[in-house]
């Protein structure tokens, strides 16, 4: 009975958790959407984060892409060939990429690249008494720090998704087209006559900018909500990849029934 | 220019600052004083606006600070400045980026006026040759100047210092104290310093309130000019200035009788 009672107790403790967590995610990204005029009165602060994020990242992205493409191109073709159906190798692997692997893994790739970079960043900020000497100086953290990597990472993960996507294109290509020789001709039309840009491309990119939102707003919230101690950042830190990569992939199920599927 | 009216805060059940009460006039360079963790900090952050009080009010620039209303808030925090214990500069900036940031975020001033501005506060502190250092490039005491320099870079009527000399060599320590009196003569301002050493503190200082730690929280138990203070009778005052092991803030932390801890006596 006492064990069932404990067992109870933590499932409640976890449950009120989770939901302050929430309720903290969404405060902070309240807070940042209402300082929205103020923070892009300075573009300049936001172009310096897409620059440094975008830099960040992209190394990987396009090495994974191009990875991701070329297994995809071998999968794909040795499914297809069962069926005698190379020639539709670029229509797989295009919409393979452009409506799933790139979103979900670009924003995977940013949560641990830049968004680990960003939650630590913040963090020893707060440690070091940073964001109090900006509340002293009367400068807004919320506005002059936490707004410019906000819309920085909006805007940065759908441009890394669709260099994700591209590559990994080129990817497929090459082992599809160069190294097994599917015909040219045939991988790029069906790719074009099968991928349609409003439900297949835009939809993908909606998903990355969402994908962005929520990586980049889980890595500020863990910063600035963080214990300004080594422990205290390192754990945020983590919190980031963990939280952020279930938060992409439970939206990632959501956004691929609303678009996709017929629920 | 400031004044705490039975001000009580703490944090969560901790209970930090216990119904204190005093008044800092204008031009004066007054010291809080107490022992480490008694709460110092904390009055400067109550005065800063970082955090608010749980009972009393706390009145700067003769209006009660509100730090629910922000605009209020930063208009009173325009207006003065605030040197950490650590400096809390910002780390990917030079000194010269550091001093510059608030005139940047206040002012429409264009980047040569910027620049003289940020010399002259450099030149004030002695680290115009450091400014295209950056923080880490430079040693504490030297990044305690520089946020010193910082933080009077809009020439603020109030200056707060957090433990201003902790950790510095003899020369900087004079170097400090020095500028703190120095800065508050020459801009005008007032100064509250909050810190637990004697000597320099009692060479620069106007007045003195001490804190004293209470089961409640810091209490308040003597004010004074230094002079004032060297007479005073008060056992904590006494045991604090002279610096004595054991006296009304006792040496051992409370526990059990040492016998019963090493299970040689006692009762049981």
């Amino acid at each position: 009975m006492r064990i069932a009672l404990e067992w109870v107790a933590t499932l409640g403790q976890t449950a009120f958790k989770f939901v302050r967590q929430l309720g903290v995610f969404a405060i902070l990204l309240w807070k940042i959407l209402m300082r929205t005029p103020a923070i892009w009165k300075r573009p300049g602060l936001i172009g310096a984060q897409v620059h440094f994020l975008g830099n960040h990242s992209l190394a990987i992205i396009l090495v994974a892409g191009l990875f991701v493409g070329l297994v995809l191109g071998l999968q794909g073709y040795y499914t297809l060939r069962r069926y005698g159906s190379e020639e539709a190798l670029g229509l797989l692997v295009a919409l393979a990429l452009v409506r799933e692997l790139g979103p979900v893994i670009a924003a995977l790739l940013f949560a641990g690249r830049a968004g680990t970079s960003l939650t630590a960043e913040i963090g020893l900020m707060k440690a070091g008494e940073q964001l109090s000497a900006l509340e002293t100086m009367a400068v807004d953290p919320v506005a002059r720090v936490l707004g410019p990597r906000f819309f920085g990472g909006l805007i940065v993960v759908p441009l890394l998704a669709t260099l994700f996507s591209a590559v990994g294109v080129i990817g497929g290509w090459m082992v599809g087209v160069v190294l097994i020789g599917v015909d040219p001709g045939a991988f790029w039309s069906q790719m074009s006559g099968g991928v349609d840009f409003w439900d297949d491309v835009v939809n993908g990119v909606i998903k990355s900018v969402v994908f962005g939102i929520a990586v980049t707003q889980v890595a500020l919230m863990q910063g600035y909500e963080s214990r300004p101690t080594p422990e205290g950042v390192a754990r945020a830190t983590t919190l980031t990849v963990v939280v952020g990569s279930l938060a992409v992939l439970g939206l990632d199920f959501v956004l691929t029934a609303l678009m996709f599927g017929e629920l | 220019m400031v004044a705490f009216r039975r001000v009580s805060f703490g944090y969560g059940e901790r209970p930090v600052i216990d119904a204190v009460s005093f008044e800092i006039k204008a031009g004066q360079v007054v010291a809080l004083m107490g022992g480490s963790g008694v709460g110092k900090t904390t009055l400067l952050r109550l005065i800063s606006g970082l955090v608010g009080p749980q009972q009393g009010i706390v009145e700067v620039f003769g209006n009660l600070l509100n730090i629910k209303n922000q605009s209020q808030l930063y208009n009173a925090r325009r207006r003065m400045g605030l040197l950490f214990q650590f400096g809390a500069l910002f780390t990917d900036l030079s000194c010269y980026e550091n001093v510059a940031f608030p005139i940047r975020e206040h002012t429409d001033l264009s980047e040569s006026m910027i620049h003289d501005l940020v010399m002259l506060k450099l030149e004030c502190v002695g680290l115009r040759g450091a400014a295209s250092l950056k923080p880490s490039e430079i040693s504490g005491g030297m990044a305690r100047r520089v946020a010193l320099a910082r933080a009077i870079a809009l020439d603020p009527e109030l200056i707060l210092y957090d433990e201003p000399f902790a950790g510095l060599d003899p020369i900087s320590l004079g170097v400090t104290a020095n500028l703190i009196r120095g800065l508050n003569t020459a801009l005008g301002a007032t100064s509250i310093v909050v810190t637990h050493d004697v000597a320099e503190t009692f060479a620069i200082a106007d007045r003195i309130v001490v804190f004293a730690p209470s089961p409640n929280g810091a209490r308040l138990v003597a004010q004074g000019t230094p002079d004032e203070l060297r007479v005073s009778q008060d056992p904590f005052v006494r045991q604090f200035l002279d610096g004595r092991m054991d006296g009304p803030v006792r040496f051992h932390y409370p526990a059990e009788p040492i016998g019963q801890a090493l299970g040689i006596g006692g009762p049981g």
